[in-house]
């Protein structure tokens, strides 16, 4: 059945059953001046929800099991020796072939004695169930509707069973953030545990190479997992970004806040903020097609072998995308200091960036690192610029100037394209996603815990 | 600029020493403001404000709220310079030099002229270091022990010292609101100012700390020339040797406290002192 | 003065005195300070423009593109098939389309490469000596597809000569460009000698001219046929997303925003959710990849790579973002309104959706056009619930396969052929970036408009 025409004939059941709602409640009020409980749209919405229930009850059971009681119906004539013959990929195709005949297309090829009849019959058995359950469903929601209209009475309290409803709405809505959190705990565990039975927890952890094998020859050889490449690889980065964009945001902020006359800061800050919208892949291409040779190219320029793709390109890229995140929070953070404070410094004859300096910036201290602290989870999670820019070279080393590799790079390689989930090979992902969310977890809520101390002390 | 030069051109003015509130007007004059106008952006806050604050005494301005006169305070050591859209018109002299000269160096002028806020701001530091952050920045201290003897100093003459002098360290902001304001004046102090601006400064305590405050600006003004802008008549009344009445913007009548308050000549005035208007 | 005044004022002298002679060095530390924040400034504005300049100046040119005019000729020796079938009385249609179908294989088996060829050298010099490996070269390798979809289209066209216009090869366009460095030897140069100079003759003919690059538009991305890859399946795959984004994401997060802040009574769970809805916001986007992975595809076994997937994957990025921009919309309206509200009897229901959510609107409607514009900037997630397939089909439905225009652009910075590809793919940015300025430009224009109204 067409799911257009049935999401036609609902809402003219809806439109249908509000009216009747409506014009119930309506006509309560009118001959003998009772004081109804409810304005009539709320009777209205109240029949209406009462139809609407059992409808898609029975639409969504017909949708759930309706396929597989066609097809069972469709094996059941096609005759017991033709089955007998038949592998189940075999079956699948018969079945196809007699829902092709059924919906009138036709099949290429002759048709076999059975088939023509099988499909007239499949058709017929079709047409009835889809007109069977559509009737059962019009009238569960007619029954439905009745029963509601019999209960509207002066006195029902329809606008507060309405708003019942509608504030059980909002709740499972709310609930959804919530079913996202666990469903993310839940498939980052479950999956990380089956990769702690291929390899030990410990030669994760603390393990120093990183080279997972994806076919090997020796049966049960898996190759080795360890994170310390690449949580090393990610901490230089991330720290590289820091170093990039703590200097240059906080004094964006702080001149914006403090120095800037209205008109530069009107057009600076959101031309910054423009930052901060560029889709990160933009700025991997940046980093791998730009900075990274212009870095290069400047290295060799000193005398210094840098290469295109390093911890140093991925770290300066990200720490510019990095920038406004700082200068917007650090920016929020300056303007919550109470003026009165700053009135006091200058007051006593203080220059305005001895002010900054002496009053503003340690009152806001708290805030600002909290800010930074959510700039570091946010520089451990990003994965395009890394992917991109970090060179992918899972190697423990102490410069910033050969590529690395990160956390989410090697999550990125390792489920690519397979989903499959049978070996260490991908669900080592989820071991490292696992690492990753504990990781940027603890940062955010230390920071936000301190961000959070920080606007309750100035309020 | 050379300020010293300005000085030796100011014409004196009897020097009074004797401290008779009544004498307040025949007071070396120390500040004087003439056709003070402040806009913010199109609104215009004062309407030509013209005065004289006389040395050593406290002078208070009154009105009611939106009056202008915390505004007009503001000018006096050119806070309203950080205020983003205020401009101020006409000159205010201190000693003879206008403050709103383009040389005159305002960190210089707050350091003469200093502020103690409405509410309560010690910084963010312990007791000790928000009295010695004026002298640090200013450099008034060449060692440790001269800091020591500043901050020491400053904090007996705002009358804090005994309250605090076992907790030092500790920060500014875990005193009480009386506590925290002498602490700003003892800030204030520390710098060594000539003029001392109060802004409203017991509105945000209760009545006891309110009567200690009092009692420590009218020990202060032996030293210093104070201005006090102050809601309550009754505080004006109890501190103050000079009263401005201000009213809308306007300076509306200004003289000896007790003239003002006994035997006020503007209507305004009168209907303000008896609780007709504010 | 110091003769005429007491001692006090001897010391506010001495005062002043030391005051000034720190001033300079203040005063310098002042303008040094200073000067670092609008350093600061002009580098982060720097960077800004820098990245722009860069992006613009790489794929602008990437917009205009060679084509090459041909006189087509369907020669019948070339092209020997039997002519289409006509459909016969009583055939099904299954049978009919089996019949058709052979036929077009037939026509696909010809070497339509010949054709190509044939129309290549007839605009050519007389006696341009060629092989037809290298001519073949100069034309994008699409062309003979091209070709053979308008005769399957018109089968009347067997021995008619066309006029059509087919893509030059990416070489070629870059060696119009001047992309190549034309001193390089022979070995070095893609491009053969022969044909190199076929193409300046071309060029000189005006066979080859440069024109605006609809194919950016109009085709789907293409691995055999560099020059004609496009961004047609990615858009619609962006675009699919982007719907289930607003479907989902909106309501519901509009919806939880509205409880949290105007009916969930303060309890231990609410704080639970709004501590999990502030971390969730800050959960690195990767991580709902992994979410999508095992939830969507491995457990509910939803296709991969399809844009319903990818979609769904985004809206619960979103969510945190949407929830917490309208609970701040919520917050910043004032207590009187709601007062007024209820005094005049109206329930809780009727004050939040009567009075409150209204004057909200402009802003909730801002955060939500933010928040899925970073969602379709969003690459990571989607790349393993497999969008980052190779694609050569414009997806007709959320489910069938797809990629995203910010996957796109990954998938054509790692294609071989960096010499083309950098340029188109700097193209897509453009048409990315542009696309999301479009949206936040929406926002700003709705939200002037909301509020002028309210």
């Amino acid at each position: 059945m067409n799911s257009f025409l049935i999401a036609g004939l609902l809402l003219v059941l809806l439109g249908i059953a509000y009216q009747v709602g409506w014009s119930r409640s309506r006509n309560l009020a009118t001959p003998n001046g009772v004081k109804v409980h409810s304005r009539p749209q709320y009777h209205g919405s109240l029949v209406a929800i009462w139809t609407l229930v059992p409808t898609l009850i029975i639409l969504a059971l017909w949708g759930y099991f309706g396929p597989d009681i066609v097809r069972s119906f469709a094996v059941s004539q096609i005759p017991a020796d033709v089955i007998g013959g038949l592998d189940q990929m075999g079956l699948n195709n018969a079945v196809l072939r007699l829902q092709s005949i059924a919906s009138g297309y036709g099949v290429t090829g002759e048709l076999a004695p059975y088939e023509q009849a099988a499909g007239e019959s499949l058709r017929s058995f079709q047409l009835l169930t889809s007109l069977l359950v559509a009737g059962v469903a019009i009238a569960a929601g007619i029954a439905a509707l009745l029963f509601a209209r019999s209960r509207i009475t002066a006195r029902l309290r329809a606008r507060n069973s309405v708003e019942r409803i509608v504030n059980l709405a909002l709740l499972a809505c709310s609930g959804v953030a919530i079913l996202t959190t666990l469903g993310i705990v839940a498939s980052l565990l479950t999956e990380a545990i089956r990769f702690f039975t291929f390899i030990n927890p410990i030669d994760f952890f603390f393990g120093t190479v990183w080279n997972p094998k994806f076919s090997s020859t020796v049966a049960g050889d898996y190759g080795q997992y360890g994170l310390l490449p690449l949580l090393s690889g990610t901490l230089m980065v991330a720290a590289i970004a820091m170093l990039v964009a703590v200097p240059v945001g906080l004094m964006a902020a702080i001149y914006l806040s403090q120095y800037a006359p209205r008109q530069l800061r009107a057009v600076a800050k959101p031309l910054i903020e423009i930052l901060a919208g560029i889709p990160t892949i933009v700025y991997g291409f940046f980093a791998l097609v730009t900075v990274g040779p212009f870095l290069r190219d400047a290295g060799a320029a000193i005398g210094i072998s840098v290469s295109a793709t390093s911890a140093l390109t991925a770290g300066i890229v990200m720490g510019i995308m990095i920038i406004p995140f700082i200068s917007s929070l650090s920016d929020d953070i300056l303007n919550q200091v109470p003026r009165t404070l700053r009135d006091g410094a200058y007051g006593l004859g203080a220059t305005q960036s001895e002010t900054i300096r002496n009053v503003l910036l340690p009152a806001a201290l708290p805030g600002i690192v909290g800010a930074f602290l959510l700039a570091v989870s946010r520089a451990i999670g990003e994965t395009m610029i890394v992917v991109l820019a970090a060179g992918n070279s899972p190697i423990l080393r102490g410069t910033p100037l050969e590529p690395v590799s990160t956390i989410t790079v090697s999550i990125v390689n390792q489920l690519t394209g397979d989903t499959d989930f049978a070996g260490p090979q991908s669900l080592v992902g989820f071991a490292l996603g696992l690492t990753l969310f504990v990781m940027t977890l603890l940062l955010n809520i230390v920071a936000l815990y301190i961000v959070r101390r920080f606007r309750e002390q100035y309020e | 600029m050379d300020m010293l030069a300005g000085k030796v051109k100011m014409t004196q003015q009897t020097v009074n020493t004797a401290m008779n509130p009544t004498d307040a007007l025949e007071r070396q004059i120390r500040l004087t403001a003439r056709d003070v106008t402040v806009h913010y952006g199109a609104k215009q806050a004062l309407h030509g404000i013209s005065i004289d604050i006389p040395d050593r005494a406290v002078t208070s301005f009154i009105g009611p709220s939106g009056c202008g006169k915390s505004t007009f305070l503001r000018c006096i050591n050119r806070m309203n310079d950080t205020i983003e859209g205020a401009k101020v018109g006409g000159t205010i002299k201190l000693d003879g030099d206008d403050i709103y000269d383009p040389n005159l160096d305002v960190v210089e002028l707050r350091a003469r002229i200093g502020m103690v806020f409405q509410k309560p701001n010690p910084f963010p530091k312990s007791i000790y270091d928000n009295v010695a952050y004026g002298p640090r920045i200013h450099g008034l201290a060449k060692s440790k022990t001269d800091l020591d003897e500043i901050v020491v100093s400053s904090l007996r003459k705002a009358g804090l010292f005994e309250e605090v002098k076992d907790r030092l360290n500790e920060p500014g902001t875990g005193l009480s609101g009386g506590q925290q304001q002498r602490l700003c004046i003892a800030r204030a102090i520390a710098v060594g100012p000539e003029v001392i601006l109060m802004d409203e400064p017991c509105s945000a305590l209760d009545p006891i700390a309110t009567a200690i405050i009092e009692e420590l600006i009218d020990e202060l003004r032996e030293n210093y020339t104070i201005v006090i802008v102050t809601h309550s008549m009754q505080q004006a009344a109890r501190v103050s040797q000079k009263t401005a009445f201000f009213h809308l913007g306007n300076l509306i009548e200004e003289g000896v406290t007790e003239d003002i308050f006994t035997n006020p000549i503007n209507k305004q005035t009168q209907d303000y002192i008896m609780g007709r208007i504010g | 003065m110091t003769d005429t005044l007491s001692t006090t004022t001897n010391a506010s002298a001495e005062r002043t005195k030391l005051i000034r002679a720190g001033l300079r060095k203040r005063h310098l530390t002042e303008a040094i300070f200073k000067g670092f924040g609008l350093g600061a400034i002009v580098l982060a504005l720097g960077f800004v423009a820098l990245l722009f300049a860069d992006v613009l100046s790489k794929g602008i040119p990437a917009f205009t593109q060679s084509n090459l005019h041909l006189s087509v000729t369907y020669d019948p020796e070339t092209i020997g098939v039997d002519p289409a079938p006509v459909r016969t009385a009583g055939q099904s249609d299954a049978d009919f389309r089996a019949a058709n179908l052979k036929w077009q294989r037939d026509v696909a088996l010809l070497n339509w490469n010949k054709v190509v060829e044939a129309s290549l050298r007839a605009a050519a010099p007389a006696g341009f000596e060629i092989d037809s490996r290298q001519i073949l070269t100069i034309a994008e390798t699409n062309a003979r597809h091209q070709i053979r979809d308008m005769f399957v289209a018109d089968p009347t066209l067997l021995g008619k000569t066309i006029e059509v216009d087919v893509l030059a090869s990416a070489n070629a366009d870059n060696w119009v460009k001047g992309n190549i460095d034309r001193n390089l030897g022979d070995a070095q140069q893609q491009l053969s000698a022969p044909a190199r100079n076929l193409i300046d003759t071309f060029e000189a003919n005006g066979t080859i001219s440069s024109g605006f690059a609809w194919s950016i538009f109009t085709n789907v991305d293409s691995r055999a046929a560099p020059a004609a890859a496009g961004l047609a399946g990615a858009f619609m795959g962006s675009l699919y997303m982007m719907l289930v984004v607003i479907l989902l994401a909106v309501p519901i997060g509009v919806a939880s925003a509205i409880y949290l802040e105007e009916f969930a009574p303060k309890s231990r769970l609410t704080d639970l959710i709004e501590v999990n809805i502030n971390n969730l916001a800050a959960v690195p986007s990767i991580v709902f990849g992994l979410l999508g992975a095992a939830v969507f595809i491995n457990y509910l076994h939803l296709p991969l790579s399809a844009p319903l997937v990818g979609g769904l994957v985004l809206t619960l990025m979103t969510l945190p973002t949407i929830i917490i921009a309208t609970r701040g919309a919520l917050q910043g309206v004032s207590p009187a309104l709601r007062q007024a509200a209820l005094g005049m009897g109206a329930s809780k229901t009727q004050m939040v959706f009567h009075h409150v959510l209204p004057v909200t609107l402009p802003s909730i409607l801002t955060a939500t056009i933010i928040g899925v514009a970073q969602a379709m900037g969003e690459t990571a997630p989607l790349l393993l619930i497999g969008m980052n397939a190779f694609v050569a089909s414009v997806p007709a439905t959320p489910l069938d396969q797809a990629t995203a225009l910010p996957v796109q652009i990954f998938l054509w910075q790692g294609n071989e052929n960096r010499n083309f590809f950098e340029a188109r793919t700097s193209a897509a940015i453009i048409v990315l970036l542009g696309f999301m300025i479009l949206l936040n430009a929406i926002a700003i224009f709705l939200r002037t408009r909301l509020e002028k109204r309210a």
